[in-house]
């Protein structure tokens, strides 16, 4: 956007093909809008972008570092490379370091086979970690009457985060501490059944890309997700103001 | 206009209190004063338990679990009493190549307790450090604020064994 406000259309290259866009986007959004295909994690469309997973990285004629296609806002005249070998390498490198951080164990998740993380492993052709797993172990927490939250599943991803905070506005979730001792803790890192300001609305399960938010009563596998309201939810909002 | 005009009391009477709400008044309870308040709760009360993050986090309105968070991401926060000793082992690259790694294995092997801890008697607290700016002297510590460099497994022993 301009400094007033006003939106410009853009032209840009995205894999030598000119797209137009408007200036209020992000490299993700017309990549996605022109089919094609990046993959990520922690974005979710309805939601802010923090660029923590790293997933969407994108090469940008000119510059030398890649940059987070989620973050990265376009600009006229740009040029961005979705798909190259140096890009495969480091989505790959990212995905599997992810996976070196917890136990993730799909054949006895309760997201089996509705699972991002898994999904992008498949498609991007993981077929085994090459670094060491570095995981500590977490206690699963099922205090709360509906839902579970095992934290040998998290990716760290902060959507349960940022959904109970931007949406649902109740910020119950945050991370404490830092580093290989980082999770998602409900308010004072107390079992979530006791935590007062949780509504109880599982917008934070629903949201979840993998299976450390689960509902209860979900076997192997059974844990499908409705992230669809979203969007919905973020136009409707916009639409009341 | 302050964020959150509404007053809330202090969990109990201890005068340090003052303190704390001195930090607030003077940030107008502006909720990005929270660190400055955590500081001050910090420094007054040599730790953070619940009471005191659930009081900061009531008097400027950051959700709880945001308190918790910034509380335990800052190494120079801690949530329980410090002992009576602190030992600092530094951890930044210099020292980790030189071995801090099994210095501070061998202190958590003889005294139970790791990094961000204090022993179960209250005496010793084991803190790691991300570089203390003394890397020529790698493998450094910090005994209860004294920099002792080219540390040995041998060398941490003997200064702890003082203390106990
Ligand atoms: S619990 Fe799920 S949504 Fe929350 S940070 Fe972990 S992986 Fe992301
Ligand atoms: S989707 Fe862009 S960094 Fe995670
Ligand atoms: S790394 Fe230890 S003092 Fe710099």
């Amino acid at each position: 956007m301009t400094a007033n406000g006003q939106i410009k259309i853009f032209t840009l290259k995205i894999d030598g093909k000119d797209v137009s866009a408007r200036s209020d986007q992000t490299v993700l959004q017309v990549c996605r809008e022109n089919e094609y295909f990046i993959p990520t994690l922690c974005h979710l469309e309805g939601l802010s972008n923090i660029g923590a997973c790293r997933l969407c990285m994108v090469e940008v004629a000119g510059q030398r570092k890649l940059l987070p296609a989620c973050t990265t806002m376009v600009s006229e005249g740009m040029e961005v490379t979705t798909t190259n070998d140096k890009l495969a390498h480091y989505r790959k490198m990212t995905l599997e370091l992810i996976f070196s951080e917890r136990n993730h164990t799909c054949s006895v998740c309760v997201s089996n086979n509705h699972c991002e993380l898994q999904y992008l492993s498949q498609k991007l052709g993981i077929n085994h970690i090459r670094v060491p797993y570095r995981f500590p172990k977490f206690a699963v927490d099922a205090s709360h009457p509906y839902f579970i939250l095992d934290h040998n599943r998290c990716i760290l991803c902060t959507r349960c985060v940022r959904v109970c905070d931007e949406i649902e506005g109740a910020h119950v979730w945050d991370v404490s501490g830092r580093g290989i001792q980082a999770k998602v803790i409900t308010e004072l890192n107390q079992p979530w059944g006791s935590a007062d300001t949780c509504t109880q609305c599982g917008k934070c399960v629903n949201v979840c890309p993998v299976g450390a938010l689960s509902e209860k009563g979900r076997s192997v596998a059974e844990n499908t997700k409705r992230s669809g309201f979203l969007p919905y939810l973020t136009a409707r909002r916009k639409e009341k103001i | 206009m302050p964020a959150y005009p509404v007053k809330v009391q202090p969990p109990t009477e201890d005068k340090r209190w003052g303190l704390v709400m001195a930090t607030m008044k003077r940030h107008g309870y502006q909720s990005n004063a929270m660190i400055e308040t955590l500081h001050t709760v910090q420094e007054s009360f040599g730790f953070l338990d619940d009471d005191s993050l659930r009081f900061v986090s009531k008097a400027l309105n950051v959700p709880l679990s945001k308190v918790y968070g910034v509380a335990t991401f800052y190494h120079f926060f801690t949530l329980k009493p410090q002992g009576k000793h602190t030992c600092v082992i530094c951890m930044g690259t210099a020292c980790y190549v030189k071995g801090a790694g099994e210095l501070m294995e061998t202190i958590a092997k003889k005294y139970n307790v790791h990094p961000g801890e204090t022993t179960d008697d209250g005496n010793l607290s084991l803190v790691t450090a991300r570089c203390i700016g003394a890397c020529g002297l790698a493998p450094a510590g910090v005994f209860d604020g004294e920099v002792n460099g080219k540390l040995t497994a041998a060398d941490t022993l003997t200064k702890l064994t003082k203390w106990e």
